[in-house]
């Protein structure tokens, strides 16, 4: 169902909230899609990342809470360096996280993790997987 | 000679055999691997918010640690420890008012300015050894394997940092090519194996590494070639499980680079530690007879 545009959608300040996190202006983006289609984690995605930034662009809070989209980011860069309009997309999704993450909200349970797995997990992915989903 | 050199906390414990190889091989080329002092986890990822400074102390405190002991260059193995190390240092070269709080905030550590540089061994083993004091020195060539290089996201991007231009995988075919070994075009090698997800959503990493797995597969590879532990991890640990859920067809075993290295120049095997690989890696290289039939 189409959603009508009208002020009450549209947060100017959550747009500037987003530029202030990521330092990214995600109004330059004209929505070519070249992002979801770079992106590893589209299949499991609820929303494509195209329409993750169409979102971001106009500033609908609600219409991003609790999508996946931005949690499975892995980070890897691809859309960043492929973005014909330069806009570092990795970052966007990276402060689309931290503004749930900084309510104090964690997205995964460290404490719930089997210690099976936490025995076989490098290191790395345990700092890094942490530094992104838990705040 | 002796080079400064961090190896961050992967390579201690369940990357061992990154290391290990890597230490032996570089000996072998007359180059001793020399720990910088007192080094700490470098945070793994490189904070992407701007106004996240917290995080980028752990790695700027790594690098004071080699200006304070007078080194210039840092040699780094981990893709993840070689990507964080070197975006922090170009924010400290780039960025004077980020740079002049972390240098306030850590009032006890001397100033930096971004003066080391940060270099990953396949630049280095290229730029400071070359192949043809490679190709000297190997005793077992790796011939007839067919191997594929496996980048993965960290060593290319961002581009400021990348160990070279985006879509070249020059380094790490000229040094397996050096070896012996046949390197096969692999449109995969820079896909993203799925990285910590592995932590908060299994499926998704595992799908994004079965691609990969799975691309080798059709490349017609022997093996993959890669240089990160949380890589390996994701396309190596798992593939029983993913043969069962037919999500890929056929196992692939992964080596280090290092690891192919300290095959080639004849080490003895325990060097390389393949009890951390998975049983397919060792197989493989016992079949070709490259290492012992013991």
């Amino acid at each position: 169902m189409p959603t009508l545009l009208t002020s009450k959608i549209i947060k100017e300040e959550f747009v500037e909230k987003i530029s202030e996190l990521s330092g990214q202006d995600v109004h330059i983006c004209m929505q070519c899609g070249t992002c979801s289609g770079s992106c590893p984690m589209w299949e499991e995605a609820d929303f494509s990342i195209r329409k993750i930034m169409h979102f971001a662009k106009f500033g609908m809070e609600e219409k991003l809470e609790n999508l996946n989209t931005y949690w499975l980011c892995a980070s890897c860069h691809t859309c960043t360096v492929r973005c014909p309009r330069g806009i570092d997309i990795a970052r966007v999704m990276e402060a689309l996280r931290q503004l749930t993450l900084r309510k104090n909200i964690n997205f995964i349970e460290p404490s719930k993790i089997p210690s099976e797995k936490i025995k076989e997990y490098p290191q790395i992915a345990m700092v890094a997987g942490f530094r992104k989903l838990t705040s | 000679m002796k080079i400064n050199y961090y190896p961050g906390c992967t390579l201690k414990t369940k990357a061992k055999n990154l290391e290990n190889a890597a230490i032996s091989s570089m000996q072998i080329l007359g180059i001793e691997m020399e720990e910088i002092e007192r080094w700490n986890c470098c945070g793994a990822v490189y904070s992407l918010t701007d106004d996240d400074l917290i995080h980028q102390v752990a790695p700027v405190r790594n690098l004071i640690r080699v200006k304070e002991q007078g080194g210039d260059k840092l040699i780094t193995i981990c893709s993840m420890c070689y990507n964080t190390l070197a975006r922090a240092n170009l924010l400290m070269q780039q960025d004077k008012e980020k740079r002049d709080t972390i240098n306030r905030f850590m009032d006890e550590e001397i100033d930096y300015f971004g003066e080391v540089q940060v270099i990953h061994l396949l630049n280095f083993l290229r730029d400071a050894i070359g192949w043809k004091k490679i190709r000297e020195k190997v005793k077992v060539p790796l011939a007839d394997l067919k191997i594929a290089v496996y980048y993965g996201c960290t060593l290319q991007r961002p581009p400021e940092v990348g160990i070279e231009p985006i879509g070249s995988y020059e380094l790490m075919t000229e040094l397996l090519e050096s070896l012996g070994a046949t390197v096969v075009d692999f449109p995969a090698a820079a896909y993203c194996c799925g990285s910590y997800q592995v932590v908060g959503n299994e499926g998704a990493a595992q799908n994004a590494a079965s691609i990969i797995l799975d691309t080798a597969r059709v490349a017609g590879v022997d093996a993959l070639g890669t240089t990160c532990p949380l890589c390996e991890f994701n396309l190596a640990k798992n593939q029983d499980a993913l043969i069962q859920e037919q999500k890929i067809f056929k196992k692939i075993p992964t080596f280090y680079f290092t690891q192919l290295m300290a095959v080639a120049f004849g080490l003895e095997s325990r060097t390389c530690l393949f009890e951390l690989n998975d049983p397919a890696s060792v197989d493989l290289l016992t079949s070709k007879k490259y290492i012992g039939l013991t």
